[in-house]
C-alpha cells in the first residue's frame, strides 16, 4: 500500500514500476561506466575498497532498518550475512559447470549469480523470521545478547558441518562480484530502507521506536512489525554476505564473527540511527578510514570503540540524527514526508 | 499480479530447462570462470624499473599466533639481508614489506591485492596458516604474481579441485604426508595401537591433519577410539579429556596450536592421563615449554626441521639466526628463509623480472639446497621432503627420527 | 562411575569461576538496569594485574603463600578502582538517557579493553604492557599437588578455589543483606529515584557495586588462572558472555541465583561436552539462554516485575 505523498515533478508520470527501475537502471550504466574506466586503469586496489565499502553500505542500511527505525538492538546481523553468503555459495558451485544454452558462458553466470543472490536473501530472511519471532518478544538488552548468541550459534553450526565446509569454509569460488553488483545492490537496499521508512510499516517501525507500549496501547502489532523489520534487514544481509564471499572467493565462518556485527552497528551509530543517509556515509567512511589506516591498524580496533564511546557520550544521535539527505533536496526528487516524532535518543 | 507471478514461474521453468555443461572455455591464465569476462584483463603486473626489488609477505604480525608470523619474517628478512651483501640480484637490492593480516584471511586477501597492485612486488611470500594462503592464491593466480607459502599443508592451497594453481608454490610438505607420518610413527614405531583424536574445530589446518592421521592410522591397522574436538581459545578442556581418559587410549593425537597444546598437556596430566601425546608442526614455538612445563615430557610431534641436526647447513643457519635474533630458529623461521631463498634463485635464473618467468622459473626448482632439506618441486608445486619426528624430554625438543616420503 | 564424579568435579571448579562473576553482572543490573558489557574484560584485567604483580614480586621463581595473598588482595583492589573508574567516566554521564546509549558505550569500553590490551608494548614502561595478543603464562602461586581419590583427580587448587570462592560468595551474601550499604544497594536496585529520595546517596551506593562486581571479578580471574596459567587479552569475552547467560538463568539482579545459575552452567557444559559431542560446547550456553528467555524469561530466582507506564 503505497500511501507515500507523491512528488510534483517528472519523476511522477513514471508510474510506479517505473520510479522502481529508474534508479537501478541509471545506476547500472554509471557503475559500468566507473568499472570499465578502472579496469582500464588496472586500478584493482580502489576497485577492491569500493566493493567493500558497498557491502558494508548494504549492511549498515539494513541494520538501520532495525536497529535505526525499530530501536531495537541486534547484534547478530552477520549470522544472517553468513547464512546468505553460504546459500550463495553452495549454489554457484553446484552451477559451476553448467550454463544456459544459447547463452554465452558469461552471461548465464550473470544470471546464475542473480538466482544465487536472490536465493541467499530467501534463506537469510527465512533464519531472520526464526530468530526474530522468538527473541523480538524481548526487551533492548536482552535482545543485544540474544542475537549476539544466535549469530555464534550459526558460526558454531557451520563450523560443526562438513556439508559446508566446517572450519575451512568454501573455496574456489568465482570471482564474480563487480562493482556494477554492488552498487545495484546498494541501490536497491536504500531504495528498499527509504520505501519502507515513508509507508504504514514505517510508521508503525516508527511509533514503535518512540514508545512501544503507546504504539501497543495504540493497536499496532508491535511483535509483528518488529518481526518484518527484522526480516526484511536479515534478507539484505544475506544479499551483502552473497557478494562479499564472491569477492574474495573464500567462505569461511571466520568472515562472520560478532566483530564484525559489532562493526557495523558502530556504522549504524555514527552515522545517526534512523538515518539512511547517515549510515551510507558512516559506512563509507569506516571502510575507507580503514584501509587509509592499514599501516597502523593494530590500532584499528581501539579508534572503534574510542568512536563509540565518545560518540555517544558528546552526540548520541550520530552524524545526520533521523535527519535525511533527501529531505533537503528540492522537490522533484525529493518528497515531502511530514517529519515523524523523531528525537534524539 | 497473477500474470506477474506466471511470467516469472515460465521464465525460471525455461531457464532451468536450459542449463548445460559448461562449454570448456579455453584456459586463459586468468581466474575462474575463464570465458569473456571482461573483467580480468590479464595483463602482467609491470615489473618495476627501479632498482629495488620488492617481494612482499603477508603475516599475522597480530593475533594468536604471533609467534609463526614474526619468525618467518625473521627469517625472510636474514634471507634477504644474506642476498643483499652477495650483491643482491643483477646488482638490484632486495627488500621486503610485511603487511599484517590479523590472523583473518580476507584481510589476507586485501594485504596480497595491495602489495600486487600496489606496491608491485616481484614475488608474494606467504602465508603460513592454510586458510590464508587459500584467500591469497586466487589473487596470486589472476595477477600473474608468483606466490610461495612457507608453512601452509593444507593440499587445497596449491590445487584447486583438480588443477595445479599456476602461481602458487610452497616450500613444506603438505598434510596428507604429515598424517601420515605421526600414523606410522605411533603404529609402526611406538606400537601404538588405540589412538583418540583432540582437533581444533575452528581450524582448517587441524581438521585436516586430523583426517589424514585418521585414515593412515585406520589403514595400517590401528583403532580410532574416540574424536573429541575443541576450540582454539578455549581454557578449559577437562570434560573432553575425562571422556577421552574414559576410552582407555593409548596416545592422544591434538594437531592443534602451541598454544592450546601446552593447556591440554598439563590438563591431562592433571586429570592423571599420563599416555604421550603427538601432533604436528602447529606446536613449534618456543612458548609451547614455557605454558606446558614439563607437562609434554614422553611427547611427540612432527616438524619440518630439527635444531639438533648435525648437519653444517642447519647448524650454520642456527649460529646466523641467533646472532641476528638472539634466539634459536624455529621451523617457521627455516621455512622463511628457504622460501625466500627459493625466490631469489628462482629469480636469478628467470629471464626477465616479470610474474611468468619468475614462475617458470620456480617451477623448475630441482635440488635446492635449503635449510630444511632438499627442495624439489613436483607436478603439484608441493616439495616432496622429509619430515623429522621430535621427542619432547625435560621441557624441550630433541630429535627422534626422520620419517621419508 | 568415576568418570561421573570427575565431571561433577571438574564442572563445579568451572561453575564457581561463572558464578564469581556472574555476581558482577547481577549486581550492576540491578542497580543500574545496565549489561555491563565490559564485565568480562575487567576479570581480564584482573588475571593481567595478577601476572604483573606475580612478576615484580618475583612469585615465579620463589612463591610463597604471603605473596600470593599480596597479589590477590591487590588485584581484586586494582580491579575495583578500575570498575568505578569505567562507571564514573563512561556511564554515568548516561544514567538519564536511553538504555540502548548506555549498552553501546558498555560495548565500546568492553572492546577498548579487549583491544587496547592487543596493542603493541611501550618500551619506555621497562614492563610490557601493553601486553600484546601473545598469551602470556601466568605464574603459579604455589605449586600443585595433585589428589587421587579413587580415581577422581582433583589438584590443591580445585580446593583452594572452590573455598575461596564459597568465601567470597559468603561474605558477599553478608554484605547485601545484614550491612546497611546492602540495604542501600537493594534500595536502589528497586527504585533509585525513591531510594535517592530518601536520602541514599545513589551515585556512592552504584560506585560502591561496581567496586565489590569488579573485585569479584579479578579474585575469579586470578583463582582461574592459577590451575589455567595461560592469558591474553581476549580470554574475558566468552567467559563473560557465559557468566552473564548464567546470571540471566539464575535470575538477573539476584545475588544467590546467580551463584546458583554459575554453577549450573558449569556443570550443564561439563555433562553435555563430555557426553555427547564436545564441539558444541559454546553453543550450550546460548541455547540455555535462549531456552530461558523464552519459557521463564525472570530466570530461576527473580521476580517478573511487570513494566508500569
Amino acid at each position: 500500500m503505497d500511501t507515500s505523498t507523491p512528488s510534483a515533478g517528472p519523476l511522477r508520470t513514471l508510474g510506479l514500476a517505473g520510479r522502481s527501475v529508474t534508479p537501478l537502471a541509471v545506476t547500472f550504466v554509471i557503475t559500468l561506466i566507473a568499472y570499465t574506466l578502472l579496469q582500464r586503469a588496472h586500478a584493482d586496489y580502489p576497485s577492491i575498497v569500493l566493493t567493500v565499502a558497498g557491502i558494508n553500505i548494504i549492511m549498515a542500511v539494513s541494520l538501520n532498518v532495525v536497529n535505526g527505525f525499530t530501536g531495537q538492538f541486534s547484534l547478530g546481523h552477520a549470522g544472517f550475512m553468513a547464512i546468505g553468503a553460504y546459500t550463495a555459495a553452495k549454489i554457484m558451485l553446484g552451477l559451476h559447470h553448467s550454463q544456459i544454452v544459447g547463452l554465452s558462458p558469461f552471461i548465464s553466470d550473470q544470471i546464475f549469480f542473480f538466482f544465487a543472490l536472490v536465493c541467499g536473501m530467501v534463506t537469510a530472511a527465512v533464519a531472520g523470521l526464526l530468530v526474530g519471532m522468538p527473541s523480538l518478544r524481548l526487551r533492548g538488552d536482552y535482545l543485544a545478547i540474544v542475537t549476539l548468541g544466535f549469530n555464534e550459534i550459526i558460526r558454531v553450526i557451520i563450523e560443526n558441518t562438513p556439508f559446508l565446509g566446517q572450519a575451512t569454509g568454501l573455496s574456489g569460488l568465482p570471482r564474480i562480484t563487480t562493482l556494477v553488483w554492488v552498487y545495484m545492490g546498494v541501490v536497491a537496499t536504500v531504495m528498499a530502507a527509504r520505501r519502507l521508512a515513508e509507508s504504514t510499516h514505517g510508521r508503525a517501525l516508527l511509533a514503535i521506536r518512540e514508545d512501544e507500549v503507546a504504539a501497543e496501547a495504540m493497536g499496532v502489532d508491535t511483535t509483528g512489525y518488529k518481526v518484518r523489520a527484522f526480516v526484511i534487514a536479515s534478507a539484505f544481509a544475506g544479499l551483502a554476505g552473497g557478494l562479499l564471499v564472491h569477492q574474495i572467493q573464500l567462505c569461511t565462518p571466520r568472515s562472520f564473527t560478532f566483530i564484525r556485527s559489532i562493526e557495523v552497528v558502530a556504522m549504524v551509530v555514527l552515522g545517526g540511527m534512523g538515518s539512511v543517509t547517515g549510515s551510507i556515509l558512516a559506512a563509507l567512511i569506516l571502510s575507507v578510514g580503514v584501509e587509509i589506516l592499514r599501516s597502523v591498524q593494530e590500532f584499528r580496533m581501539v579508534v572503534y570503540s574510542l568512536l563509540l564511546i565518545v560518540l555517544m557520550l558528546t552526540r548520541p544521535a550520530g552524524i545526520f540524527g533521523t535527519r535525511e539527505l533527501w529531505d533537503l533536496l528540492p522537490r522533484p526528487f525529493g518528497r515531502r514526508r511530514a517529519s515523524p516524532a523523531g528525537g534524539t535518543p | 499480479m497473477r500474470f506477474v507471478r506466471l511470467v516469472a514461474l515460465a521464465a525460471v521453468t525455461v531457464v532451468a530447462a536450459s542449463c548445460q555443461s559448461k562449454q570448456e572455455a579455453p584456459p586463459a591464465p586468468a581466474a575462474a570462470p575463464a570465458a569473456a569476462a571482461p573483467a580480468e584483463s590479464p595483463a602482467p603486473a609491470a615489473a618495476p624499473a627501479s632498482d629495488k626489488i620488492l617481494i612482499g609477505h603477508v603475516a599475522s604480525m597480530t593475533g594468536e599466533q604471533a609467534t609463526f608470523g614474526s619468525s618467518t619474517d625473521n627469517g625472510i628478512k636474514l634471507a634477504l639481508d644474506e642476498a643483499n651483501k652477495a650483491g643482491g640480484i643483477n646488482g638490484k637490492q632486495l627488500e621486503v614489506k610485511t603487511l599484517d593480516d590479523q590472523g583473518k584471511p580476507e584481510e589476507a586477501a586485501t594485504a596480497a591485492t595491495r602489495l600486487i597492485t600496489q606496491d608491485h612486488v616481484a614475488v608474494l611470500l606467504g602465508e603460513v596458516a592454510s586458510s590464508r594462503s587459500l584467500a591469497m592464491a586466487p589473487i596470486a593466480d589472476s595477477n600473474q604474481v608468483p606466490m610461495i607459502s612457507p608453512t601452509s599443508t593444507n593440499p587445497r592451497v596449491t590445487k584447486d579441485g583438480d588443477k595445479t594453481r599456476p602461481y602458487v608454490f610452497r616450500v613444506c610438505f603438505i598434510d596428507p604426508f604429515q598424517g601420515t607420518v605421526m600414523a606410522k610413527f605411533a603404529f609402526e614405531t611406538k606400537k601404538i595401537k588405540n589412538v583418540a583424536i583432540f582437533r581444533d574445530i575452528g581450524n582448517d589446518y587441524s581438521v585436516g591433519l586430523a583426517n589424514f592421521f585418521a585414515a593412515k592410522f585406520k589403514e595400517l591397522g590401528g583403532k580410532i577410539v574416540t574424536d573429541e574436538s575443541y576450540k582454539a581459545g578455549d581454557q578449559d578442556f577437562k570434560s573432553q579429556l575425562t571422556s577421552i581418559k574414559n576410552k582407555h587410549p593409548q596416545a592422544i593425537y591434538v594437531p592443534g596450536y602451541y598454544t592450546d597444546v601446552a593447556l591440554i598437556a598439563r590438563q591431562a596430566r592433571e586429570l592423571g592421563i599420563k599416555v604421550p601425546l603427538m601432533g604436528g608442526d602447529g606446536w613449534d614455538s618456543s612458548k609451547l615449554y614455557e605454558i606446558a612445563q614439563g607437562a609434554l615430557d614422553g611427547s611427540y610431534f612432527s616438524n619440518h626441521y630439527t635444531d639438533e641436526d648435525p648437519s653444517p647447513v642447519i647448524q650454520g643457519f642456527v649460529a646466523k639466526y641467533k646472532a641476528a635474533y638472539g634466539s634459536v630458529p624455529d621451523a617457521l623461521a627455516v621455512l622463511g628463509y628457504d622460501a625466500a631463498n627459493v625466490a631469489i634463485d628462482a629469480m636469478k635464473r628467470a629471464k626477465d623480472l616479470t610474474g611468468p618467468s619468475i614462475r617458470d622459473a620456480i617451477e623448475q626448482t630441482k635440488g635446492f639446497k635449503g635449510v630444511s632439506g632438499e627442495i624439489t618441486l613436483d607436478a603439484d608445486h608441493n616439495a616432496v621432503k622429509s619430515a623429522v619426528v621430535l621427542g619432547i624430554e625435560k621441557n624441550a625438543a630433541h630429535y627422534a627420527t626422520t620419517i621419508n616420503p | 562411575m568415576t568418570e561421573f564424579l570427575q565431571h561433577i568435579v571438574n564442572g563445579v571448579s568451572v561453575g564457581t569461576i561463572y558464578a564469581l562473576i556472574a555476581l558482577g553482572y547481577t549486581m550492576v543490573y540491578g542497580v543500574l538496569k545496565l549489561i555491563n558489557f565490559a564485565h568480562g574484560d575487567v576479570y581480564m584485567v584482573g588475571a593481567f594485574c595478577g601476572f604483573y604483580l606475580s612478576n615484580a614480586l618475583g612469585a615465579d621463581k620463589d612463591p610463597s603463600l604471603t605473596k600470593a595473598l599480596v597479589v590477590f588482595v591487590l588485584s581484586m583492589i586494582i580491579c575495583g578502582v578500575l570498575g568505578v573508574v569505567i562507571e564514573r567516566f563512561a556511564y554515568r554521564p548516561l544514567r538519564q538517557r536511553q538504555r540502548l546509549t548506555a549498552l553501546i558505550t558498555a560495548i565500546g569500553v568492553s572492546l577498548l579493553l579487549e583491544y587496547g590490551f592487543q596493542l603493541p608494548s611501550i618500551k619506555a614502561l621497562g614492563f610490557p604492557f601493553p601486553p600484546g595478543p601473545t598469551p602470556r603464562f601466568f605464574p603459579q602461586p604455589f605449586t600443585t599437588i595433585e589428589f587421587d581419590l579413587s580415581g577422581v583427580h582433583l589438584s590443591n587448587y580445585d580446593v583452594v578455589s572452590f573455598l575461596l570462592a564459597v568465601g567470597l560468595m559468603l561474605m558477599l551474601q553478608y554484605i547485601v543483606y545484614r550491612t546497611r550499604f546492602g540495604t542501600s544497594m537493594r534500595a536502589v536496585s528497586f527504585d533509585s529515584q525513591i531510594a535517592g529520595l530518601m536520602g541514599i546517596n545513589v551515585n556512592r551506593v552504584i560506585s560502591g557495586t561496581f567496586f565489590l562486581g569488579s573485585s569479584l571479578a579479578a579474585a575469579a580471574a586470578i583463582l582461574y588462572a592459577g590451575s589455567r596459567p595461560k592469558i591474553d587479552p581476549l580470554m574475558g569475552l566468552m567467559l563473560g558472555v557465559k557468566a552473564f547467560v548464567a546470571a540471566v538463568f539464575g535470575g538477573i539482579g539476584n545475588v544467590p541465583g546467580a551463584m546458583v545459575g554459575g554453577l549450573a552452567l558449569g556443570l550443564a557444559e561439563e555433562f553435555v561436552s563430555g557426553y555427547t559431542v564436545s564441539s558444541y560446547r559454546d553453543g550450550i550456553a546460548f541455547a540455555l539462554l535462549i531456552v530461558v528467555l523464552l519459557v521463564r524469561p525472570a530466570g530461576l530466582f527473580g521476580t517478573f516485575r511487570p513494566e508500569k507506564v
